[in-house]
């Protein structure tokens, strides 16, 4: 369900304009639950509903994303160590904004590299579009030349709560330490 | 342009089992605590990090990198404006007189694109720094583990 912005096709068919939404307004929305269907790297399906019951870790990136995407992941991996036997609450899952490449480069050897545990997600386009627009976040392919393949790609880099019964809890912002997600966690467990 | 080296990787690689996080001296610059990343396999670019005394009175600034590890490195600044994070081309990073400058993991940071080979754990490699007034400098990089949030060094940064 699209709740805000307009999605634009542009000419080219590879290059999406999309309205920026602040972060800070995202903190302040009511109660949603965000949705998606995306494919997996065996080519298995998966859908939020299936994770009913555990609290979600959500993060969205790309793993040719050097900087913003490692630290994000290893922060989730430190997380679901220190979690122990709790770690089985919480299912942590990386959502690819640049499925085709992903799945070509290999999306299970990415995530594993970091946690076993975490689900990375590759699906087409639509679907990761509305999957985005489900958390009601932002990505965009940018054109450059200089980048590998000649473009980038930029994205909300938040890592998002999903509680039990599938409700958009928070977000986590970019660079909050994996102390401070753990107790958060915790508090909630 | 290094590219000669580009066929024998391996003879720069070699492991060190401790990091002595080395530091260079390029007149009143000083430059430590140069980190990389662990990569899964070559195809995907990895990351530089490193530390910039400037001692002296002049400011300076970082210019671009070269390294045997990647035909194509450049700078890079992760910028996150509106809860949306980029990552632009940086054409210099500012090195004030007086100052420390970082290139850190959520900041600036050497993109390392088209890789030799994979760079593991315990792998070192060169990367040659040019800044505007002070010349060019060659420091070790030591590849720590994928998750790695900064540099580890044996004497303490
Ligand atoms: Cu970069």
């Amino acid at each position: 369900m699209v709740l805000w912005g307009a999605v634009v096709l542009a000419a080219a068919g590879s290059v999406f304009l999309y309205q920026r939404q602040p972060a800070r307004q995202i903190e302040t929305v009511e109660a949603f639950q965000p949705e998606f269907a995306l494919t997996d790297a065996d080519g298995n399906i998966r859908q939020s509903e299936e994770f009913r019951g555990r609290y979600q870790l959500v993060f969205f990136g790309f793993t040719n994303c050097p900087d913003v995407c490692p630290t994000t992941l290893s922060e989730v991996a430190q997380v679901m160590d220190d979690l122990g036997p709790d770690a089985a609450k919480v299912q942590p899952v990386f959502i690819s904004i640049d499925p085709e490449r992903d799945r070509q480069m290999g999306l299970d050897e990415f995530t594993a590299a970091f946690h076993p545990s975490i689900i990375g997600l590759a699906g087409d386009d639509v679907a990761t579009r509305a999957a985005a627009d489900s958390f009601k976040i932002f990505f965009e392919r940018e054109e450059d030349p200089a980048a590998p393949d000649g473009y980038s790609m930029s994205h909300s880099p938040a890592l998002y709560l999903i509680g039990p019964h599938g409700d958009w809890l928070r977000q986590y912002t970019y660079g909050t330490p994996a102390s401070e997600i753990l107790a958060d966690l915790k508090s909630r467990l | 342009m290094r590219n000669i080296f580009l066929g024998s990787l391996a003879m720069v690689l070699f492991a060190s089992a401790a990091q002595a996080c080395e530091t260079a001296a390029l007149g009143d610059l000083a430059i430590g605590d140069a980190w990389s990343r662990a990569t899964i396999g070559a195809t995907r670019p990895a990351v530089f990090y490193v530390a910039i005394t400037n001692a002296g009175a002049q400011d300076d600034a970082l210019t671009g990198i070269t390294t045997p590890a990647a035909a194509m490195a450049m700078l890079h600044e992760t910028v996150v404006k509106d809860g949306v994070a980029s990552m632009p081309h940086a054409m210099r990073v500012q090195v004030p007189a007086g100052q420390t400058t970082e290139l850190a993991p959520g900041g600036y940071h050497g993109m390392l694109m088209q890789l030799a080979s994979a760079l593991n754990e315990g792998d070192s490699f060169p990367v040659t720094l040019t800044f505007e007034k002070a010349g060019e400098v060659t420091v070790n990089v030591d590849v720590l583990s994928l998750r790695s949030e900064g540099p580890t060094c044996d004497d303490a940064s």
